[in-house]
């Protein structure tokens, strides 16, 4: 699903006219995000073609579009998802990585060696060919939304191995990774057009409620407001 | 390898060291900080809107530690192996200079003073045979009455907005009746109470409890401490827990301490500092000062000194001590030791009520340590006697500012979908019109609970990580559940359109995996008695008399009250008393 263009335009503008801020100030991580390019189809840069077809799809039946607005594909979580994967996140340096890895009860937290780029690598290999052996020969993005949906509900609670990943864990990551596309500010590529912050009633950057301590449970009633500066 | 000199080493720059720092300069003393993080100050990476980014903050973890160099393990029970914590989740110790004090929420209260003496008060309530098998249950060996002028004191640094309830013995405001008197009335009046938490006052009033504003180090208005640094007044942003405060409303020691100290000639601050251990004399009595690791250069560095402070997050102490030798390590098997004794958490569980759609909760809006509570269920404040547990619970509802991202992981609570279809309605409402209350309590220290060196893991630099073991005791969980009955009458009176109540359950082990407290403590706890405690009543090592251990890791038992203004009040004693007796004559402050 694409955005229609006036809010993208607003997006790029909004996006230009503090970028030099932001360089200038020397913060790296909001520089590096600003200087994805914006025109066009987003090419992933990590993931493969077939990847990025699991990814789109699986993302869109976590997060999907219905009456309330766009789902994770409008909203850029996929390429949102892309670009964590080139990050300290994506690969593993924010966790503790060192061996031996061992079994351990579910409730003692993660034990795999692998960073979360890799657990997509494996995982996702594993899944279409779970889905390949189980579809008649289908991948996962080929299969009906209803279908995608019952995969995905095996895999939530599925200790089959992907690769070398429980199901569990590929849906946990898929599923934490979509819903941050889809709710963290839009310099990251997700949440395109603020929509998911609207839809909570998010207002964004506003970050300023001396005046809305209590309001005897009214509303707020501003709109969100990007990091950038911009608005929905 | 580089040796120099210093009078006084402090190792960590949180509230702990930032305390014990300024205190011990204006003593005279030379006095460096080892801060293994980086130099975090709000003025750079605290301002607005570069901290307000959920992302990069709370989610991918800002200004928490980095695992990837140094955590713990965790096992559950002494028959298991113990795994590594890799990522965090259950809790979030700082890294940099403020440490966990530039990302906490505020909460700051004193203590219920029952639980200074929880074994002598429950013992002469209920006798000896109250206290379960196994449960550790001792007394802190110092009373309110003595901590009461330091409390005064960091309220007064930290800028602390409350509404008092007895000064000096007489009612002076409609603060908590459970309080203990004060000797003055708080810096700051209280924060405003957010639309949910206003809403809680009333039911929890209808059906009878006593609430009360909460103690908040966040500054309901335009304040200057007595070191003469400014705090302005908070907006409500909601980003408190997980950030740095662009208001400078929220106390942390980078905004109230440290642009004091920092301008002090006699103050050191060297960042990337992994202290590897306290350097011990032959016959291990004394600490001749530290050896760390230069994180910029790779050296190895001798500081001496002859005062060593340990204040790090509190299990980082603990590993310093069993790293160094300081003390005996407590060993559960033949109970003997103390190093790693009384290693405590807290109990937390959420409730959540749903308001009818025309009512508005506007999560998004709060302050970390602002809200109502009530105390009806806390510390010795109820007759446990029927009951047959030890501890309890303030409940609260304490509207810190939901973010988008947390709210959507946490999901919509009670039955509803946590993705796919359905999920975006439930959000909708819960986002929109719930509020949640919590019953944030005590966790009692067990002989088979317990802090050690790990045998088999290292951190980076070679050493041997630290291991927890921990699991929840039954005590505990049915404080918890009777707790937590509690809160049901006042979701009937506000009006809940449905309400899900949180509870732990009878054999529920600790998972690492979901957020609880980074409540915690023991480990090297303060006592009368040099067999049960590894501290005395001024926080001084039993065994090496001139190294001092500050923080959580005193507690001999986990409380219901949030632990900085404990840390932040045993801190200023701590340092009383070494700039009026042990400067004066170094050694042990009381004879064991």
């Amino acid at each position: 699903m694409k955005m229609p263009s006036p809010t993208r335009r607003h997006f790029i503008g909004g996006l230009l006219g503090s970028a030099s801020f932001w360089l200038y100030s020397d913060h790296k991580v909001w520089a590096d995000a600003l200087a994805v390019g914006n025109a066009g189809p987003y090419a992933p840069r990590y993931f493969n073609k077939e990847e990025w077809r699991f990814l789109n799809a699986a993302c869109e039946r976590i997060y999907p579009t219905d009456a309330h607005g766009p789902g994770a594909r409008g909203l850029g979580a996929p390429e949102f998802i892309d670009r964590q994967m080139d990050t300290a996140y994506g690969r593993g340096e924010l966790w503790y990585m060192s061996g031996p890895f061992v079994s351990a009860p579910a409730n003692l937290g993660y034990q795999l060696s692998l960073p979360p780029r890799e657990v997509y690598r494996q995982g996702i290999a594993g899944a279409d060919a779970y889905v390949r052996a189980h579809h008649d020969g289908r991948s996962f993005a080929d299969l009906e939304a209803a279908e995608q949906t019952a995969v995905l509900k095996e895999f939530e609670h599925g200790e089959m191995a992907l690769g070398a990943v429980p199901a569990h864990l590929l849906f946990e990551q898929l599923r934490q990774n979509t819903l941050e596309g889809v709710f963290s500010d839009p310099l990251y590529g997700g949440n395109k057009g603020l929509a998911g912050w609207t839809l909570l009633g998010f207002p964004g950057a506003r970050a300023d409620f001396m005046d809305w301590v209590n309001q005897e449970g009214a509303a707020y009633p501003f709109g969100p407001v990007s990091i950038s500066g911009e608005t929905a | 390898m580089t040796t120099k000199k210093t009078d006084a080493i402090v190792i960590g720059a949180g509230w702990a060291g930032s305390i014990l720092a300024k205190e011990l300069t204006e003593a005279g003393l030379s006095v460096t900080i080892l801060e293994r993080g980086e130099d975090r100050a709000t003025a750079v990476e605290g301002d607005y809107p570069t901290s307000i980014d959920e992302l990069r903050g709370a989610i991918r973890h800002r200004l928490f530690q980095n695992l990837s160099q140094s955590t713990v393990t965790i096992r559950n029970t002494t028959d298991q192996v113990a795994v590594p914590y890799r990522r965090l989740a259950a809790f979030l110790p700082g890294e940099g200079v403020g440490g966990a004090g530039l990302h906490w929420s505020g909460v700051h209260f004193r203590v219920a003073p029952d639980d200074l003496a929880l074994r002598t008060n429950v013992i002469a309530k209920y006798g000896k045979n109250f206290i379960p098998e196994g449960m550790n249950l001792q007394d802190y060996d110092v009373t309110y009455e003595e901590l009461e002028p330091f409390f005064d004191k960091a309220e007064k640094v930290f800028g602390t907005s409350g509404e008092p309830y007895t000064i000096k013995g007489k009612v002076a405001g409609t603060g908590n009746p459970f309080a203990p008197d004060r000797s003055d009335a708080f810096p700051l009046p209280a924060m405003k109470d957010v639309y949910s938490a206003s809403i809680f006052k009333k039911a929890a009033a209808n059906v009878g409890y006593h609430p009360y504003s909460l103690p908040a180090a966040n500054a309901s208005a335009q304040y200057t401490n007595p070191y003469g640094v400014q705090m302005g007044p908070c907006n409500f942003c909601g980003y408190c827990s997980g950030y740095d405060c662009y208001m400078y409303s929220k106390a942390s020691p980078n905004v109230n301490i440290l642009p004091a100290l920092r301008q002090d000639p006699k103050f050191t601050l060297i960042t990337k500092a992994h202290v590897l251990k306290v350097d011990l004399d032959s016959d291990g009595k004394k600490a001749t000062g530290v050896t760390y690791l230069d994180l910029r250069t790779n050296q190895e560095v001798q500081l001496k000194a002859d005062l060593v402070i340990i204040s790090a997050f509190q299990f980082h102490n603990v590993h310093l001590m069993l790293l160094s030798g300081i003390g005996e390590p407590y060993d559960p098997v033949k109970n003997t030791g103390t190093i790693g004794r009384n290693f405590v958490y807290q109990t937390i569980t959420t409730s959540r009520a749903w308001l009818p759609s025309k009512q508005y909760t506007n999560l998004f809006v709060g302050a970390g340590g602002a809200g109502v509570a009530i105390d009806d269920f806390n510390s010795m404040n109820f007759d446990h006697g029927p009951l047959g547990f030890v501890g309890g619970s303030p409940v609260w509802v304490n509207q810190a500012g939901v973010k988008p991202i947390a709210a959507a992981i946490g999901g919509p609570g009670g039955k509803a979908p946590t993705w796919g279809e359905g999920y975006k309605d439930a959000m909708v409402e819960t986002y929109r019109h719930s509020l949640t209350i919590d019953a944030h309590g005590s966790n009692m220290a067990y002989r088979d609970i317990y802090l050690d060196l790990d045998p088999t893991y290292k951190n980076a630099y070679g050493q041997p990580l630290l291991r927890m073991t921990f699991t929840w005791k039954d005590n505990d969980i049915r404080m918890n559940q009777y707790v937590v009955s509690k809160i049901e009458p006042i979701m009937k009176e506000l009006g809940a359109t449905r309400y899900a109540l949180g509870t732990l359950h009878a054999n529920d082990v600790f998972d690492t995996r979901r957020y609880q407290t980074t409540h915690l403590g023991g480990g090297a706890v303060m006592g009368a008695d040099p067999k049960t405690s590894a501290i005395n009543r001024y926080l001084q090592s039993w065994d090496v008399s001139n190294v001092f251990v500050i923080g959580a890791s005193a507690f001999p038992q986990g409380m219901g009250y949030n632990p900085t203004g404990m840390v932040a009040a045993l801190a200023y004693w701590a340092a009383y008393h070494i700039r009026t007796t042990y400067l004066k004559n170094p050694g042990p402050m009381v004879q064991a």
